[in-house]
């Protein structure tokens, strides 16, 4: 068999929205230990104009490097006028990669919005991680490229990470 | 041990659709760089209907009917291999019967129901069967060119069993003549793959004198990497 088509969301997908999924702290998750912190960016097209339609969804393990093993790691943030999402969770710690590899901490974010024929999928690292030097899905991004993927501490706990959708400074998205 | 293969060359839209005007400035020019699956990719939130409640029935809103013609939708989500996936969270959502979306940004002249809300979320049980209660949406204007109309679709988001499948697509109504206008749905240029996007109108889903019925069966991502021996 094939895969059903991927097809736009549209511009009405805010009809499932619901806003409290931008906050990963919530419900059960409350009682986790770890380091919060804000993931937040701005959406912007070929022109630089903020898309003020999109839907950001991110996954991630939890501040032990596990997925869904106690922390619940999805959140889902409609971007405002300004283009801008923004999430309240905990930093995940390094997960395993292929092989014996140790992958960096990081976030994927999709992105579905209307114009997007399918989501597209990148990820949050943080900049100055040490663990990102050696980080397998790193290693195959052109290193002139690779800071698209690297969130910057723009306030103490504040982590930002801009999403070009296209142009100059275009953002990595990954072909998962 | 489940891979996810990439889609068939064809059966997805391209990123870059000119004939669908907001693809221009949004897509990438760059190509995607492939990963290979790891545990971020093949490993997915657990949704469980305790935490993300179920609600099958768009048809009725604070206890009254919606206007529209009542019509079930179901089918089975399934892998490539023809697997059931099992407790996939479907999230739908769809237009009124008159076209027009219970959304502050759509402005098409046609009246709100107050008695439809237009979205539903269930899960997919032991065999990969879910089922909705609905009406059948309207087509409406969208301004792509001047009498650029939507073909009548029910909106359907999906989250499987590893990241990599999570995905958005439309379900599109049998015998539609606004479907081969519409630049979304003939962006797919692989016809079967087209075709697999419209509803079986299928009466084994009619509810006597209540609602006719419509099958959609959804294929996900997802092969067995080592074949099973029960699996023929």
């Amino acid at each position: 068999m094939t895969t059903t088509a991927s097809q736009t969301a549209g511009p009405y997908w805010h009809i499932i929205d619901h806003p409290e999924w931008a906050d990963l702290r919530r419900g059960e998750n409350a009682a986790m230990a770890g380091t919060s912190i804000t993931l937040t960016g701005q959406i912007t097209d070929g022109d630089g104009t903020p898309c003020g339609d999109a839907m950001v969804e991110i996954w991630q393990a939890g501040p032990d490097g596990a997925y869904e093993a106690g922390f619940h790691g999805f959140g889902r943030c409609a971007s405002d006028d300004q283009g801008r999402f923004c999430f309240t969770t905990l930093k995940p710690g390094p997960v395993p990669g292929p092989g014996n590899s140790l992958q960096a901490p990081h976030i994927t974010l999709a992105v579905f919005a209307r114009g997007l024929m399918n989501h597209v999928t990148t990820r949050a690292y943080f900049a100055a991680e040490p663990l990102n030097e050696a980080d397998p899905i790193l290693a195959l991004v052109p290193e002139a490229r690779r800071p698209t993927m690297l969130a910057r501490e723009t306030a103490p706990g504040v982590w930002t990470l801009d999403i070009r959708l296209q142009g100059a400074d275009e953002t990595v998205f990954l072909d998962i | 041990m489940t891979e996810f293969p990439r889609p068939a060359p064809g059966t997805w839209p391209p990123m870059n659709s000119p004939a669908y005007g907001s693809t221009r400035r949004r897509h990438a020019l760059h190509p995607p760089i492939a990963i290979p699956h790891t545990l971020s990719e093949t490993s997915a939130p657990r949704f469980t209907p305790s935490a993300y409640p179920a609600y099958a029935d768009m048809s009725v809103h604070e206890g009254q009917a919606a206007m529209g013609e009542r019509i079930i939708v179901g089918g089975r989500v399934l892998d490539e291999d023809g697997r059931p996936v099992r407790g996939a969270m479907l999230e739908i959502w769809q237009a009124n019967a008159a076209g027009r979306y219970h959304h502050v940004r759509d402005q098409h002249d046609a009246p709100l129901d107050p008695h439809f809300a237009g979205s539903a979320r269930v899960f997919s049980d032991e065999e990969g069967r879910w089922q909705i209660t609905t009406i059948k949406p309207g087509a409406y204007p969208w301004g792509n060119h001047a009498k650029a109309w939507r073909p009548v679709h029910i909106h359907f988001g999906l989250h499987g069993q590893g990241f990599a499948q999570r995905m958005i697509t439309q379900m599109y109504f049998p015998g539609d003549p606004l479907l081969p206008l519409d630049p979304v749905f003939m962006a797919t240029p692989d016809a079967a793959a087209r075709e697999r996007l419209i509803a079986q109108f299928d009466l084994d889903y009619a509810l006597e004198n209540q609602a006719l019925g419509y099958r959609f069966d959804i294929v996900l991502r997802g092969r067995n990497a080592t074949p099973m021996e029960d699996h023929k």
